[in-house]
């Protein structure tokens, strides 16, 4: 693979991931915690409303993880383009 | 009455010994961590840990409003206060997957270094210079404040010489410091302020629901063994006073979606939390430490909405219809400041506490849910003194982290790069410490004398950070012919359409009063208006670079080079 073919793999690889990530980011917040709060709010999981639950508590839990699954996808992909050192 | 005085003298001396101690671990800090050159002073050096970093960021994001007035706002907003807590921690996503790496990889030193090389234009350069400062200023005004008031309600000390001792305290670190300083005082203040807020946080709801996590206690049952949930009651409570339900919230779903969407893109484009990731050694300690400061951040962030359930069915239910003359002495205590105020309107010495503006006979100020929460819940006097420091760890370590934005920006970004680029290494400390003067004097006289649109101050600030640098940095790193024509035509409109709809909508200057709800566009509030700017920025953008020519290959060059992590090392060295 010459320099630029491997750069433009490693950058398309990153890209969806960057996608993949982002739906969840959109869903949990937007989704679950905005749009469709209402219908959630009809399940209840304890003293928590669901949509409620995800617009004070899970949207914000989901974020972090969202970030460690990127920081481990990363890392992997920089040790498989040699792009690590 | 004897031990009621024993009482308070023991807070007040409590609060003297924490704040005395934390101000002095500070200070040590500060003189163990000097800046010895401009790398120091603007970066830190660049070799800081992604543990330290995370830290230090997230003393950093959060300010005096994240500590004192949050969970108070969220507790007379309920579902709706959910815009702070996802658009305050969502950007974080978008700061590790779209800017942190890239951003370290570039390797200079701030936010105007990258729009002015990637843009290859002074004029670009300048432009997110102004936008740097008219953030970072209109933010640092209400941390001064912040300071101030702390001071004043438990030190009892006036406002304006709390600000002038705060002024001091961040002066002498920041000055002396730089980033390097900064970065260690941080990471001390994280501890401080996360320890100050949890504290009284498990203790009540360990009172209120009998478990010891926050977080789990707000969705439990009630602690008095009825069987009822926490939030079935207090939805109860609310609706019985005329309240909205508390899970179900006022504001209307596309503002709720805006405002959201604009404090998430103005979190990832506030320059003093961008400029943190240029302090670690390397592109993964970039997105690491961008995961970690996340981490620490919704530690509170997650604990705040409980906090302002419990605070909110504490105090219903100690005040509502309730004589005045059995009131608690919290409540004579915060009467005195004017943070809580009652008045007998239909004289049957019973405090009303209702939705109904013509019969509500009780005035709180938000900031006294988590001020007078501990008192509130009867704990010890220690904790009480712990918020205090909390309170003030909170202030100072945003406030010195834009001071350093502010200084970098004239020092670095207008005197060596545009203004006299032959200044010498030492020259340029120099004016970095001299700027860094200026702005805590300045910082300090707002605090005094704060504008009176104070309450517009902290959504502005983000609306221009969503409208201004977010979508120039984006374009810059992912669309690789993104030219200088089309980022400042982009960030130019940006930040003149958040400007004008903020003033006519918000302050109402353009009219002889301010516009009702129903002439907002779209049904969106001038908070929200960030989201709406942003985009104008990016269709500006994207539409003037058509119809003009492609960046340099040098440019493209550095596009090419700043995707792939490797060699993050010798970029700082510049």
């Amino acid at each position: 693979m010459t320099k630029e073919n491997k750069a433009r793999a490693y950058w398309k690889e990153n890209i969806k991931y960057v996608l993949i990530l982002l739906a969840i980011w959109f869903l949990v917040s937007y989704g679950a915690g905005i749009l469709f709060k209402d219908e959630l709010n009809t399940i209840k999981i304890a003293g928590f409303k669901l949509g409620f639950w995800f617009a004070q508590q899970g949207a914000m839990y989901v974020f972090v993880i969202l970030i460690f699954v990127y920081v481990r996808l990363m890392n992997k992909l920089d040790k498989k383009y040699g792009y690590d050192a | 009455m004897h031990s009621l005085l024993i009482a308070a003298i023991a807070v007040q001396d409590w609060t003297y010994i924490l704040v005395g101690i934390t101000f002095a671990l500070y200070i040590g800090i500060a003189i163990w961590s000097r800046a010895n050159s401009t790398k120091d002073f603007y970066v830190a050096g660049g070799g800081v840990s992604p543990w330290a970093n995370g830290m230090a960021t997230a003393a950093d994001w959060m300010s005096a409003a994240s500590f004192i007035s949050m969970a108070g706002i969220i507790s007379f907003a309920g579902y709706d206060g959910a815009v702070y807590l996802m658009g305050w921690t969502g950007g974080y996503v978008l700061l590790a997957l779209l800017l942190a790496p890239y951003l370290r990889k570039f390797g200079k030193f701030t936010v105007p270094d990258f729009i002015g090389d990637r843009y290859y234009s002074n004029a670009a350069r300048i432009v997110a210079v102004i936008c740097a400062l008219l953030v970072s200023f209109t933010y640092v005004a209400g941390q001064m404040r912040g300071v101030g008031i702390v001071f004043s309600r438990f030190l009892e000390v006036d406002i304006n010489s709390g600000v002038i001792i705060g002024m001091f305290i961040v002066l002498f670190y920041a000055v002396l410091g730089g980033m390097k300083g900064i970065t260690y005082t941080q990471v001390a203040q994280y501890c401080v302020l996360i320890f100050a807020f949890m504290v009284p946080a498990i203790f009540i709801s360990i009172q209120m629901t009998g478990n010891p996590i926050p977080q789990f206690g707000f969705g439990g049952e009630l602690a008095d063994g009825s069987g009822t949930y926490l939030l079935d009651k207090l939805d109860g409570l609310s609706k019985e006073l005329g309240f909205a339900e508390y899970t179900e919230g006022s504001k209307s779903t596309i503002d709720v979606f805006a405002i959201t969407l604009a404090l998430m893109i103005g979190t990832a484009g506030l320059p003093h939390v961008i400029v943190r990731f240029f302090t670690v050694k390397r592109v993964r300690d970039a997105r690491k430490s961008a995961g970690i400061a996340l981490l620490l951040i919704v530690l509170l962030y997650t604990t705040a909405p409980a906090v302002a359930v419990f605070a909110r069915t504490n105090m219903i239910e100690t005040v509502s219809d309730k004589p005045y003359t059995s009131m608690p002495e919290w409540f004579k205590k915060w009467e005195t400041t004017g943070l809580i105020s009652f008045e007998d309107k239909n004289e049957d010495g019973k405090i009303q506490y209702l939705a109904d503006g013509k019969h509500n006979e009780l005035t709180v100020d938000r900031d006294i849910m988590v001020l007078a929460n501990p008192e509130i819940a009867k704990l010890p006097n220690w904790v009480i003194a712990l918020v205090a420091a909390g309170g003030l760890a909170a202030a100072l370590s945003t406030a010195a982290g834009l001071l350093l934005v502010i200084s970098a920006s004239v020092s670095h970004d207008l005197i060596k790069k545009v203004i006299k680029p032959s200044i010498s290494e030492k020259g340029e400390l120099v004016a970095a410490r001299l700027s860094a003067v200026g702005a805590v004097v300045v910082a300090g006289y707002y605090g005094i004398h704060p504008p009176g649109f104070v309450a517009a101050v902290v959504a502005l600030a983000f609306g221009l950070a969503a409208a201004s640098f977010f979508p120039a940095i984006i374009l810059g790193i992912f669309y690789k012919r993104m030219n200088k024509e089309g980022a400042v035509a982009g960030m130019v409109v940006g930040i003149i359409s958040m400007l004008l709809y903020m003033i006519k909508y918000k302050l109402g200057w353009f009219d002889d009063t301010l516009p009702d709800k129903s002439e907002w566009w779209f049904g969106i509030s001038p908070e929200g208006f960030g989201a709406v700017a942003m985009l104008l920025n990016f269709i500006v953008s994207i539409t003037i670079m058509k119809f003009t020519k492609a960046p340099p290959k040098e440019v493209q060059d550095i596009v090419e080079n700043i995707r792939i992590p490797s060699g993050a090392g010798e970029a700082i060295n510049h």
